[in-house]
């Protein structure tokens, strides 16, 4: 329960934070450390349940009509994510009290913050699927307006709607993907899907499932060929891209597939998938870090890397790849996190954060030096480092796996990271600074602490790695597999080909970080060449080709011609009644009696009238011929026996003629709009609906029916209703109510007329900026 | 026979006529706006507890036993409907207080205002086919006298198109009225159910179907038949359009949903996917229209386009989750389409302009109105954990249950484009540095009305609970039509 108010805290403090650090000013840190540490808190008071693999579960109604609720439950994985998104947490909200100070948008920036945090903790913890769903929404939404924080600037807002979409795309993916497994398996909660392995793999569903939930997953965790996001995601200040965009939101993904190994894992398509995009992440996210001068984006690369080979750890899916998976998310966090502090550190001491004018700041920035050191340690995967531990075990599990190749992608792709964690971690502290290296000016407590925070526990851990192994990886790696799987993390285990390819990989790393100036501008001539097919470029083409598209459809369609629209509702009309009546076999065609020949006659009369009107050019002459098909009309009427309908009739045609002819001398000259080929058509269509209705007419009313109605108006008009005249008493009893709704239609018409009268002649547009529809 | 049906038809009447007496008595017009939407929503509430009680609100009028007089009939879908209009209406009534100027309500603003939801009152609560052509005139006058009221060139020119091809729609509606009469010789809908359900060659009831769904189509505005709308919802004042925008077309999905569920169950049909393959050029056509646009106002009046084919997208998929889901998403998407539409006037109001070009930097200046708007345009989108995020859910579940993949991924394509355009006008309007800066403070019940519309469509979301479960019962009730009948034919079972 403490959990379910901890997130409900969250949101509401989405809301007050802007204000609370408004009125608060600086004293607003310890308010905000508040949460991150309840978290913590109650993290800790658990951590013993968790260390015996069981897990503690809560749940509330939400919406159980469609079956969806609020069911949380924390077991070992949701633990140990919960520690790196609250731990972090905190660092980042006492990280940006110094980075921000004075921000434009400080205020709404730790708004944004906790909705974030709330909503990460929910993916983890969430057992019912689409309230995972819910908080994945929420990270996206959040990390739009994070990384949108800079939005005077159009690289920032392009940047935010580029991870919108990219995220929010793959989620829509992902929802598919859930409702159908839970048409599957029947249940929405996590832990019951898990158990039906076997059930889900059999289903037909399953291959469409698995690569709709993959998507949702590879776009969040920036999988090729959706990586191209996350650098463009650095557009956000640095404590978010510390936080969001490396530590924890874009590890949801990772996390998922995580969560659903037992069940959807276990099958070639899976081992397949994941392996494939995995490597195919770690190279393309390594070759392409090498190609970088700036920090940040070097370290989205090697975050993109990463994240790859989480991916294909979790695809190889056997006990020891899980186990170094986990690590690996253990790792990486601490030291991606610590490092990003590190280079906004260094951007805001030395204004810069390009690698080729940074050098030398050991002297003026000695604290976030050592962090960047410790950090370093680990990214390079130097004893005694956690980080050593875990690229250990990602190479185990890689020699262990079927192919050899693995490893061998795994070593090219790592020394790449490594190089990168050369320049990241060392170049802009130890470098001799030359003529165009910026100049650095002090650091502060709050820009320094938190990576060094983060950097000793990474080394903390690496010489405990009891501690590591049995408190954080292992109810971790059980809850993944749903077994005991004990875990013994240790930095020796004497001379193995894990540690020689560590070596190599540390070797090849250096030999290519001292190299930098050699050899990266040809990596930049590359991705240059490639540039016309990256993916980004896709991305771009994608909504650039979508913005033409949808102009061009829309000026087709609402193209602000009149007659266009008119024919094409009459012609839609037409053809689907045309395609049913055509489909649907035997219609009563038969039996109804030739016409008279006085009928023939009035037809005549009514198609002569009609062709005429639309051949003359004397509104006049329109208006009479209008009249006397009106008069023909009551001539028939008059026919089947319904003398008051003809009066009535007669009455409307001669006043309609009458106004028609007062109003004509106060319009403006009659001019014909077109003629030629267009009008062939407009008379095709004219014809077609006149065919189809008298089609319909013949066929409907060939039918017998007897009618209890009309036997009930004839006999009970005089009788229950005093009237002699049926239709006078249809009008007014029977059916008076539709009386009164034509009463008020000619009220309607009366206020419009008025109105219309009293307030036309204002030319001028005041409402509407363009006069006219889109043309 | 329960005389509380009528009562929604009578009382709108009743203040409409209340407005024509205190013609150009302006101030009191405008509070009597207030007032008589207040008293819909008490009304409304109150029907919604009885429906829920007794399942049908049934009168005769003028007690002539069915199928000879005129059916009222309130189920639980009408009751929703009703209950939605009279909110929507509330809160419209209260922004208009000072969006609606003085000549406007000189030349009868509120009279038509009543008289309108007369007619969409009308419309919910028929159980009369012909009735409910005539409160479509009803709806059809009154909106396009309000339309043009003001004048302006513009806003007449858009009332023309209006009128004109909603007329043709009501052509389409009269013959196909006509048509089913001389086929049965009953109006009474109920009573249709019965005969139609009796001709023994399915092909004539199926080209009745064919035509009611063009006549019902370009009321709702469904692809290829909405062009009347885009032309015309940009013109009235904004006030005017929300009400449109959560009213008109709605009322042509509910015609179809009652329609086709109780007379012309079309399922099995060649109607059904037809049905489906016009869902899916609804959604794809309105929203690609929406992208293409760069007047907020214009913009909106696509996505009513787009929104429509999800609703159709549910009655084509014609399972008891789809049409719940219609249902819900009907209620969905009127709160949200007319909160963002008034946030729009609001916009308007402060900046003088609705072209996102020269907007900007309003997430800055106006940050309350950033929040009013990011809320009901993520709902729209689909986002949880907003009410269109469940509208979704139920739809996309629906079409899989049913095994229709091609309108779930249209629908989720469509989704993904609505969030697009969104965080297009949440680009140019809130984030970028503005060309013009708005000035001045808005009215104070302004607020209060947008602030309102918009917790409603949050709530709607966040306690989505009871409504969802109503809708569920109402398409139970629409898929079991046999005991409308009943109740409408056979007196009290």
């Amino acid at each position: 329960m403490g959990f379910m108010i901890l997130l409900l805290t969250g949101f509401v403090l989405t809301f007050t934070a802007p204000w609370i650090r408004r009125r608060l000013r600086k004293w607003s840190l310890p308010v905000f450390l508040l949460y991150p540490l309840a978290a913590l808190a109650l993290l800790w008071n658990i951590s013993e349940t968790i260390q015996k693999q069981s897990a503690i579960a809560v749940s509330l109604p939400w919406v159980p009509s469609l079956g969806v609720n609020l069911s949380l439950r924390i077991d070992g994985l949701g633990w140990l994510f919960g520690l790196l998104i609250s731990g972090i947490g905190a660092l980042v909200i006492v990280y940006a009290h110094g980075y921000l100070h004075h921000h434009p948008q400080e205020n709404r920036f730790y708004g944004f913050l906790f909705l974030f945090m709330t909503a990460m903790l929910g993916v983890v913890w969430s057992e019912d699927i689409f309230l995972l769903f819910v908080f994945w929404e929420l990270t996206s939404i959040s990390s739009f307006l994070l990384i949108g924080l800079e939005h005077p600037e159009e690289k920032a807002r392009k940047a935010a709607l580029q991870a919108l979409l990219v995220t929010a795309g793959g989620g829509l993916a992902l929802l598919a993907g859930l409702v159908g497994l839970t048409l599957i398996t029947g249940s929405s909660n996590l832990s019951v899907m898990n158990t039906l392995n076997g059930k889900i793999v059999q289903s037909e569903l399953y291959l469409p499932v698995l690569l709709l939930i993959l998507a949702g997953a590879f776009t969040k965790s920036a999988q090729f060929p959706f990586h191209f996001w996350l650098p463009g995601a650095m557009a956000a200040p640095t404590p978010v891209s510390a936080y969001l965009h490396s530590a924890t939101m874009v590890k949801a993904g990772v996390y998922l597939l995580a969560r659903l190994t037992p069940a959807l894992g276990g099958t070639p398509q899976w081992h397949t998938l994941l392996t494939l995009f995995g490597l195919a992440t770690l190279l393309a996210g390594a070759f392409l870090a090498l190609g970088q001068t700036d920090l940040k984006r070097l370290l989205a690369y090697t975050t993109v890397a990463s994240l790859g080979t989480m991916v294909f750890l979790i695809g190889l899916g056997d006990s020891l790849a899980i186990k170094s998976a986990i690590t690996l998310i253990l790792a990486h966090a601490l030291y991606k996190g610590a490092l990003f502090f590190v280079a906004g550190g260094i951007d805001h001491s030395a204004h810069t954060r390009d690698l080729n004018r940074l050098g030398g700041l050991a002297g003026t920035m000695p604290f976030t030096a050592f962090a960047a050191v410790l950090a370093g340690l680990s990214m390079l995967g130097l004893p005694p480092a956690l980080g050593f531990i875990s690229k250990e075990l990602v190479y185990e599990a890689a020699l262990e796996s079927a192919s050899g190749g693995n490893a061998l992608i795994a070593l090219i792709a790592l020394s790449g990271v490594t190089a990168v964690g050369i320049w990241v971690a060392f170049l802009p502290f130890w470098k001799k600074p030359d003529e165009q290296t910026a100049r650095g000016h002090g650091e502060e407590i709050t820009l320094w602490l938190p990576p060094v925070l983060l950097g000793l526990i990474s080394l903390g851990l690496g010489l405990l790695p009891g501690i590591a192994s049995k408190a954080l990886v292992q109810p971790a790696v059980e809850a993944v597999l749903l077994k005991s799987t004990p875990v013994k993390l240790a930095l020796w285990h004497g001379f193995t080909p894990m540690l020689a390819l560590s070596g190599l990989t540390l070797a090849i790393g250096t030999v290519l970080a001292l190299n930098r100036m050699r050899f990266q501008p040809a990596v930049q001539t590359i991705l240059q060449t490639l540039a016309p097919i990256s993916p980004e470029r896709g991305y771009e083409r994608g909504l650039t080709g979508l913005k033409h598209f949808a102009a061009l459809q829309t000026n087709f369609l609402q193209n602000g011609y009149f007659r266009r629209y008119l024919m094409v509702t009459i012609l839609s009309g037409i053809l689907l009644v045309g395609i049913v009546l055509l489909q649907s076999d035997s219609l009563p065609w038969t039996s109804f009696t030739p016409p008279r020949f006085y009928e023939v006659i009035l037809v005549g009369v009514i198609l002569t009238g009609v062709f005429s009107v639309t051949r003359t050019s004397s509104r006049m002459v329109a208006a009479a011929l209008l009249g006397m098909m009106g008069f023909t009309i009551a001539l028939i009427y008059l026919l089947y026996s319904a003398p008051d309908l003809a009066m009535v009739q007669f009455t409307i045609e001669t006043l309609s003629v009458i106004l028609f002819v007062l109003v004509i001398y106060r319009l403006p000259q009659f001019t014909r709009t077109r003629g030629g080929p267009p009008a062939v058509l407009d008379v095709v269509v004219s014809v077609a609906a006149g065919v189809l209705v008298t089609v319909l007419v013949l066929t409907l009313s060939a039918v017998p029916h007897d009618s209890l109605v009309t036997s009930f108006y004839a006999e009970n008009s005089l009788k229950l209703a005093q009237g002699r005249n049926v239709v006078n008493v249809i009008l007014v009893d029977f059916r008076g109510f539709d009386t009164l709704g034509e009463i008020t239609v000619l009220a309607l018409a009366g206020i419009g007329v008025f109105a219309l009268l009293k307030l036309s002649g204002k030319t001028e547009a005041i409402r509407t900026s363009s006069q006219e529809e889109t043309k | 026979m329960n005389a509380w049906s009528i009562a929604p038809i009578g009382l709108a009447l009743a203040w409409g006529i209340m407005g024509l007496i205190f013609w150009q008595r302006i101030r009191l017009l405008r509070w009597l706006g207030v007032l008589g939407s207040t008293s819909f929503v008490a009304l409304s509430i109150a029907l919604l507890t009885m429906v829920q009680k007794e399942k049908f609100l049934i009168l005769q009028v003028g007690a002539w036993r069915a199928p000879f007089g005129i059916t009222i009939a309130i189920d639980l879908l009408g009751a929703l409907m009703v209950t939605m209009t009279s909110v929507l209406a509330w809160f419209i009534a209260l922004y208009s207080l000072t969006e609606i100027d003085e000549s406007q309500v000189r030349y009868g603003f509120y009279p038509l205002f009543f008289l309108l939801l007369m007619g969409v009152f009308g419309a919910f609560t028929t159980g009369d086919l012909f009735n409910l052509y005539v409160w479509f005139e009803v709806m059809l006058m009154a909106s396009f006298v309000l339309m043009a009221l003001g004048g302006y060139r513009a806003q007449l020119e858009g009332a023309t198109k209006y009128v004109l091809l909603n007329l043709i729609g009501s052509t389409f509606f009269l013959i196909a009225a006509g048509l089913t009469y001389s086929l049965t010789g009953t109006l009474n809908m109920a009573d249709l159910a019965v005969q139609i359900r009796e001709i023994d060659n399915p092909s004539l009831p199926l080209v009745l179907s064919a035509l009611f769904l063009i006549a019902f189509g370009i009321k709702a505005a469904i692809f290829p038949l909405f062009f009347w709308l885009p032309a015309s919802y940009h013109t009235p004042p904004v006030a005017v359009t929300a009400l449109f925008s959560g009213l008109l077309t709605k009322v042509g999905v509910y015609a179809m949903v009652r329609v086709f569920t109780l007379i012309f169950p079309f399922n099995g049909t060649i109607l059904q996917p037809i049905l489906l393959v016009l869902a899916g050029f609804t959604m794809v056509t309105g929203v690609l229209g929406a992208a293409a646009q760069w007047d907020l106002r214009r913009l909106l009046s696509f996505h009513i386009i787009s929104q429509i084919g999800y609703l159709i997208m549910g009655l084509g998929l014609f399972t008891p989750l789809a049409l719940a889901g219609t249902i819900f998403f009907t209620l969905h998407v009127v709160i949200a389409k007319a909160a963002l539409f008034l946030v729009s006037g609001m916009i308007q109001r402060l900046t003088g302009t609705f072209n996102l070009k020269s907007l900007g930097n309003l997430a800055q200046t106006q940050p309350g109105m950033a929040l009013l708007f990011a809320f009901p345009a993520l709902s729209l989108a689909g986002l949880p954990p907003f009410s269109g995020f469940f509208a979704k859910l139920i739809l996309v579940r629906a079409g899989l249950e049913a095994q229709q993949g091609a309108i779930v991924a249209v629908s989720l394509v469509v989704s993904l484009l609505t969030l697009f355009s969104m965080s297009k006008i949440w680009q140019e309007a809130f984030w970028k540095p503005a060309r013009r800066e708005g000035k001045g403070i808005l009215p104070v019940h302004m607020w209060g009305a947008v602030g309102g519309i918009v917790v409603v469509g949050v709530l709607l979301g966040l306690f989505a609970n009871p409504i969802m479960t109503l809708s569920l019962q109402a398409a139970e009730q629409l898929l079991q039509p046999s005991m409308y009948i009943q109740m409408v034919l056979g007196g009290q079972p």
